[in-house]
């Protein structure tokens, strides 16, 4: 057995202050939850954020067009520029020409390869107030900034006529746009804005680009992608068309032998 | 009430569907034609996709002709030995019209394919058919009620044809080329335009074979109904334009119509259904050739070319 060793009073003294600051540590951390569970250095704010209130868009029966809210938050004061860019289908403008002097007929055509088959931009000021034309050039927002590849034509005046031409004839059908002021924003915070899809919308994979502009540089960014797609019957009766063209030009046939069958019957009593 | 048609991907008002295969059935049955030289204009203006039009529209005259043709035969009204040679040659006139739609489309031409047909029937067909029928209805009135025959005068070269042929409900004794080449040159059309051809159909029967009006109808709807479903079949598997959804709410309004049509008019007399429908072929042929003679709003159009 030994003897109780006596501790001398400076050791402690040293002993009781560790243990007090251990102590303070310790009811600190238990204190503030942040520092407890997020072991790493705190992260800087990301400038922007952003959702979609849906990702997909389920073209069903009766489907005459949908509205997609899309809301986020920034860390601080900017402008919002949000682009909606549908998926490249190849697509054909024609022009109508006087054919012998008298009908209007089509002659020339022209393909846009790479033109998007849906393309919005919504912005929370007009375009021109918030970023040079250089750098929506180089995100390709607006219209008139799109890259289309035209194949098919030699001449300058033609070649933009025919951009034209598609832009205006995609805008009349609702699918391109250009709504300014669109963007709401609340105390320089948070953000919303509602997507139109019209009725005639094509399918495929989309991207939702939303843009943080500030002192007309892109500031940060955040891409979210949308998927319309056909669902049920509507679907189910476009795959049958074209993977059992034959069985479906049949059954086609058969209802309307049948329904006709049917009238005539039931009028049987003249 | 909306409802989204999956291969014209567009959305359309479910009663509008319903009154306007209504209407056109109701000429269906009353006229002998399938309806479609009218419909598928209607169904381009409300934007359905003209390819589509096209298709769609030859599924549905399919069902009114159906429904047309039963009408007419309890009253006696169906020469089918007539119907089966022109169905003959309106097979192989569709099957060849349906390629010739291929092409046209892929070179960008249909549009004025379309039209330029529409235009020149409708104006030669109702022009001649207006013309005649009034003629026949002042005879008539002239000399108070013995019924005028339209066909007068007897063509010598028609009758020396070969392979004559007894067409009793007709009372006809003709050659059998004669509607064979009837049905080719409408099947052709049928394949084009989207039309049972009826409205070619019905005055080559009356002016060019001499079959009586009232047999003429009823011949005529059964003919188009195998020619519009070799149409559909074939735009079904070469096209892939026809729209199932579509064409059963038009084809809802379109069989009813058509019975209607059928009793409204056996009341009339051959002259004046000939007179009325002069002029309703005549009225979409004039609209036609306006729209294409006048300086369009809009000179450019999206074509078809879209691949998914």
């Amino acid at each position: 057995m030994t003897s109780t060793p006596t501790m001398s009073f400076s050791r402690r003294i040293a002993f009781s202050l560790t243990a007090a600051l251990v102590w303070c540590a310790m009811a600190g951390a238990a204190a503030s939850p942040v520092a407890a569970q997020t072991p790493a250095p705190v992260q800087e704010q990301q400038p922007i954020v952003a959702d979609l209130s849906k990702h997909l868009v389920a073209i069903t029966t009766g489907f005459a067009g949908t509205d997609v809210l899309l809301f986020g938050a920034t860390d601080g004061p900017g402008d919002i520029i949000l682009v909606v860019r549908g998926p490249q289908l190849g697509t054909v403008v024609r022009r109508k020409e006087r054919a012998a002097g008298i009908i209007w007929a089509n002659k020339d055509a022209v393909t846009f390869e790479n033109a998007p088959a849906f393309y919005h931009v919504a912005t929370s000021r007009p375009l021109e107030d918030i970023a040079p034309p250089g750098l929506l050039q180089r995100h390709q927002i607006g219209a008139g900034n799109l890259d289309l590849t035209v194949e098919g034509l030699d001449e300058g005046e033609s070649r933009t006529e025919f951009r034209e031409a598609l832009v205006r004839l995609k805008t009349d059908k609702g699918l391109y746009g250009y709504e300014p002021g669109a963007v709401a924003m609340l105390a320089n915070r948070l953000f919303r804005a509602e997507l139109r899809f019209p009725a005639n919308v094509p399918t495929g994979s989309y991207l939702v680009e939303v843009y943080l502009v500030r002192d007309g540089q892109v500031v940060s960014a955040e891409i979210t992608p949308l998927v319309i797609s056909k669902v049920g019957i509507g679907a189910d009766v476009f795959q049958f068309a074209h993977e059992q063209s034959a069985l479906y030009g049949i059954a086609a046939i058969l209802i309307a032998v049948a329904a006709g069958w049917l009238a005539g019957v039931a009028f049987r009593k003249s | 009430m909306q409802i989204y048609l999956p291969i014209a991907e567009m959305s359309v008002n479910v009663f509008l569907i319903l009154g306007m295969g209504g209407a056109v059935g109701f000429l269906s049955g009353l006229f002998g034609v399938g309806g479609g030289f009218l419909m598928t204009p209607l169904l381009i203006f409300i934007g359905v996709p003209p390819a589509v039009a096209v298709g769609t529209e030859a599924n549905q005259i399919v069902a009114s002709s159906v429904s047309g043709v039963l009408a007419h035969w309890r009253r006696g009204n169906v020469d089918v030995k007539m119907g089966l040679i022109l169905l003959l040659g309106g097979l192989a006139g569709s099957g060849a019209g349906v390629v010739l739609f291929k092409i046209l489309r892929a070179l960008g031409q249909i549009d004025l394919a379309i039209s330029l047909s529409y235009v020149v029937f409708l104006g030669i067909v109702g022009g001649l058919m207006f013309i005649e029928s009034v003629n026949a209805m002042f005879r008539s009135r002239r000399s108070r009620g013995s019924p005028a025959k339209p066909q007068e005068r007897h063509r010598g070269w028609i009758h020396r044809l070969p392979l004559k042929m007894r067409f009793r409900k007709s009372k006809l004794y003709i050659s059998a080329i004669l509607p064979f080449a009837v049905g080719v040159l409408v099947g052709v059309l049928a394949a084009i335009m989207g039309v049972g051809g009826g409205f070619v159909m019905v005055p080559a029967m009356i002016y060019l074979l001499g079959m009586p009006t009232q047999v003429v109808v009823g011949t005529s709807l059964f003919q188009i109904i195998f020619v519009t479903a070799n149409t559909t079949f074939l735009q079904a598997t070469m096209n892939q334009t026809v729209d199932v959804v579509l064409a059963i709410l038009l084809l809802a309004g379109a069989v009813i119509g058509a019975q209607i049509g059928a009793r409204a008019g056996a009341k009339l007399k051959g002259e004046q259904l000939r007179v009325l429908l002069a002029l309703m072929v005549l009225v979409v042929c004039g609209k036609l050739l306006m729209g294409m003679v006048m300086t369009p709003d809009e000179l450019y159009a999206l074509g078809g070319g879209a691949k998914h």
